[in-house]
């Protein structure tokens, strides 16, 4: 009896604290769901413990209440025992799901970590693989790419080894170019056609391959077993294989081979990202290499273009000096030369008018024509070299024809008659009396042909013909680029000089017209001459627009020279202003222009002086002032003609020349002006044109010029002087 | 004979002159010049020469001495210089000048003070030569005879 007390007393004690605990635990956690069916919980076990607490009086007597309370509370008891069971069945099965799903979840997330950790490696291998690109691409040297490909790979995978091999030049052979480890790689070689080597050129992916392999094989034997290899080809690009619509996967023929090998004694193995790695590294590598490649080609090209210019430049500026140094060396003859050559003309010919014994004349006359005949070479080769510059111009003018050949008969008489040769001349009945053309240089021209005819015969005739060409007779079939085009305003004249002398052999005759070369022949030789005349009768014929040629049947059987130049045909024909034209002898006679009213500025007093000198000589009432201002002021209507020297620096000419033409309105009344200068230039005298100067005359001033000067510009009121 | 032979010096040494370059055919226009009308043109034209010439070599001495020397103004005076000179013919002074205005365009003082220098030497070597020349003049004209013309054919 005593147990079942205390046994009761103690199961009521546990019943009250469990509960206590349940709460003071649920009160802890913050999770557990079931509130509810903790209380139904607490519930029953409170009033279970109840009942047991309630058992301990119904052991002995009891009362009725107490029967009561017993019954209500066993009552009660059932009843949450009941729904409490009730409600067991359905949490027990809840709370043993969240076990299973726990472990789940668990299985999950060890899965998931994994899984992390893998993804990991691989964004760390692309971002291995981005800056290896970007190393490989930052370089467009080639070696360096390789170099930064095999170290960066070794990096990112933890390589033993990484070997590159190259075709060699003959393409039969791969040849170990670069390595990682070894720093001097040998020319260690291996034939190409190797079937494991063709397997991997064969394919775009990363391929293992045996470590036995002879690619394979360029370290010391481990002691370990060797680590995996794998091996990729690596594509080499050329510029050509760049086709528009054609890429590159189909032309390449070339490749390398990329070896890479793990470390030895690990257990590693190459894992399928770490081959997509290196496949991707090998196409970049490709990529860049040939980017290397054309940068190479395109500097090499810039290098060599500018090798070139350089050179180009040099030339230029070595042949802007050669030609100053001529013009130099032909302005500085011509003034030197030709100045010892008057001195010696001048000085020869004033000689001959003093009395000199005969033996004493003819020394002088032999200095006179020999220094003649050097003056003529001087001049030969000075219009030479203005001819070959292209700065000859011919100075056209009307001229007698008639009067020109007769001349130039009147001159080759007596040499001819000292060589007993006949000379006759025959002019064309049709042949036009005046022509326009450059009078000098034709003269010059029939002077030089002539000259040879001479020259070269010993004995016989000279026949000098002259006519106008007709039209069928104008082409030459020898000559097809000579076009000469009959026209109303010119003629074409055609001079034939016929000569029975030594004749010219037909392969010298294209010689003829080159300057300085002479016939071999000795007779020739020594008849003179130094070559040039027939290049400058040449060039002066073209000028005008003519043909020069010489026709001969041989050695000894004489030759004929022909020219023909295009002449103009004067519009006017005043014959006697015409028949004036040939130079007026020069006299010291009566004042050719009396009473001339003239002006004459220059600052500089001597020049002054002499000007009005040569004004007064001639009869002119001379007005002197030495400035602008003062021109200006005394300057009238009065004044026929104002000189003004203007190669005075600072004073400007040009300016007064402008305001002496703008103080009088009515051309008639405005003096004619003309500038004196000492200089030659053209661009001067086109300035003067444009001022509005009438005159321009070159100093020193002559006499004789001054007169001729006077009277043409009274006559015409303009004249520019050719310079 | 006395003038012929005063004559005869005269022609010799005009002739000098102009072989060595003394003179050059300007002189022999001055020469021209002068008639009854205008009998001492040349004499009157060379005293001014000479008269602008001192004043020219004295302003050039002034001012190439300058510390800053005004190359504008030396070249203006050698350009007045050689105009005169070039009016009458003496062909050695006009040459100077011409070097010594190419010394001025580069404002090259030592060639400029050195065509000083020479333009006078030439300046004075010219002007004895050509008062010796009028001295001649003088003895043939005070002697009765007449200046031979110098007929030259340039």
């Amino acid at each position: 009896m005593k147990y079942q007390y205390i046994s009761d007393f103690f199961i009521a004690l546990a019943y009250f604290s469990i509960p206590l605990e349940l709460i003071y635990f649920v009160k802890k956690s913050a999770v557990f769901p079931y509130r509810w069916v903790l209380v139904q919980f607490g519930a029953f076990i409170v009033l279970c413990g109840a009942t047991h607490l309630i058992n301990l009086w119904t052991f002995t007597m009891h009362s009725r209440t107490v029967a009561m309370v017993m019954t209500t509370a066993k009552v009660f008891t059932a009843a949450v025992s009941c729904i409490t069971a009730l409600m067991l069945v359905h949490i027990i099965p809840d709370l043993l799901s969240v076990k299973t799903r726990e472990l789940f979840l668990k299985n999950k997330a060890a899965e998931l970590d994994r899984e992390m950790g893998l993804i990991r490696t691989q964004e760390e291998t692309g971002r291995h693989v981005r800056m290896l690109t970007h190393e490989i691409r930052s370089t467009l040297d080639r070696h360096t790419i390789l170099k930064t490909t095999l170290v960066e790979l070794g990096r990112t995978l933890a390589l033993e080894e990484c070997a590159l091999w190259m075709p060699t030049r003959t393409g039969l052979e791969l040849q170990l170019s670069y390595t990682l480890r070894q720093q001097n790689p040998v020319g260690y070689t291996v034939p190409i056609h190797h079937p494991m080597i063709n397997q991997v050129f064969s394919s775009s992916h990363a391929i293992k391959i045996s470590p036995n392999c002879p690619v394979a094989r360029i370290r010391p034997a481990g002691k370990y077993m060797p680590g995996e290899v794998v091996a990729v080809r690596v594509p080499l690009l050329h510029l050509s294989n760049f086709q528009i619509n054609d890429w590159p996967e189909l032309s390449t023929k070339r490749y390398a081979l990329m070896v890479l090998m793990l470390p030895s004694d690990s257990a590693r193995q190459w894992h399928v990202h770490e081959l997509e790695l290196v496949e991707v590294v090998a196409d970049q590598v490709a990529v860049a290499l040939s980017h290397a490649a054309i940068l190479e080609e395109s500097m090499r090209a810039r290098d060599l273009l500018m090798e070139q210019n350089v050179a180009l430049d040099l030339a230029r500026r070595e042949a802007e000096t050669a030609i100053r140094a001529r013009n130099d060396f032909l302005a500085v003859m011509n003034h030197e030369m030709r100045t010892p050559m008057h001195a010696i003309i001048a000085l020869s010919s004033l000689l001959q008018e003093t009395e000199l014994t005969p033996e004493q004349r003819l020394m002088v006359e032999t200095i006179l024509k020999s220094s003649n005949l050097l003056a003529t070479l001087i001049n030969d080769v000075l219009d030479l070299s203005r001819l070959e510059d292209g700065s000859l111009q011919l100075d056209l003018g009307t001229f007698n024809l008639y009067a020109l050949f007769r001349e130039v008969l009147n001159l080759i008489k007596p040499i001819a008659s000292v060589k007993k040769l006949h000379v006759s001349l025959n002019l064309a009945p049709d042949l036009p009396e005046y022509a326009v053309g450059d009078e000098k240089r034709l003269m010059q021209t029939i002077l030089n042909v002539v000259g040879n005819a001479v020259k070269f015969s010993k004995d016989g005739s000279i026949l000098i013909s002259a006519f106008v060409a007709k039209a069928e007779l104008l082409r030459d079939p020898r000559t097809p680029e000579f076009f000469p085009v009959p026209g109303d305003n010119h003629f074409y004249l055609r001079v034939q000089v016929k000569d029975s002398g030594i004749g010219v052999s037909s392969q010298d005759i294209p010689k003829l017209f080159t300057k300085f070369a002479q016939i071999q022949s000795t007779a020739i030789r020594n008849s003179g001459g130094s070559g040039l005349g027939l290049a400058i009768c040449k060039r002066f014929v073209n000028l005008m627009e003519g043909h020069i040629w010489i026709e001969s049947e041989g050695l000894g059987k004489g030759c004929t020279a022909i020219f023909m130049v295009k002449l103009g045909i004067p519009e006017r024909l005043n014959d006697s202003k015409l028949a004036l034209m040939p130079k007026v002898p020069p006299n010291h006679g009566p004042t050719a222009f009396p009473g001339l009213k003239v002006l004459v500025m220059d600052e500089n007093g001597v020049s002054r002086m002499v000007t009005k000198g040569l004004l007064v000589h001639l009869g002119c009432d001379v007005t002197m002032v030495s400035s602008s201002e003062e021109c200006l002021r005394v300057v009238s209507h009065e004044h026929k003609v104002v000189f003004m020297d203007v190669c005075v620096p600072g004073m400007d000419g040009y300016e007064i020349a402008i305001r002496i033409q703008e103080k009088f309105t009515k051309r008639h009344e405005r003096p004619i002006i003309v500038a004196l200068t000492g200089n030659t230039d053209k661009a001067t005298k086109e300035k003067f044109m444009r001022v509005g100067m009438d005159g321009l005359i070159l100093k020193p001033v002559s006499l004789d010029k001054m007169r001729s000067v006077l009277s043409d510009l009274l006559e015409h009121r303009v004249l520019f002087e050719a310079i | 004979m006395e003038v012929v032979q005063i004559q005869r010096r005269l022609v010799d040494y005009t002739k000098s002159l102009f072989m060595e370059g003394f003179l050059d055919g300007q002189f022999l226009q001055l020469q021209q010049l002068q008639d009854e009308s205008n009998p001492d043109f040349v004499v009157e034209v060379v005293s001014l020469f000479f008269d602008d010439s001192e004043k020219l070599l004295n302003e050039l001495t002034i001012a190439l001495d300058q510390p800053n020397v005004d190359f504008k103004k030396v070249d203006g005076h050698v350009h007045q210089l050689k105009g005169s000179s070039s009016s009458i013919g003496a062909q050695r002074v006009k040459n100077v000048c011409i070097a010594f205005r190419n010394f001025c365009e580069v404002q090259n003082i030592e060639g400029c003070l050195t065509c000083l220098q020479q333009v006078k030497q030439e300046y004075y070597l010219v002007k004895n030569k050509l008062e010796t020349l009028f001295r001649l003049e003088q003895q043939i004209v005070a002697s009765g005879g007449s200046i031979p013309m110098i007929e030259m054919g340039f």
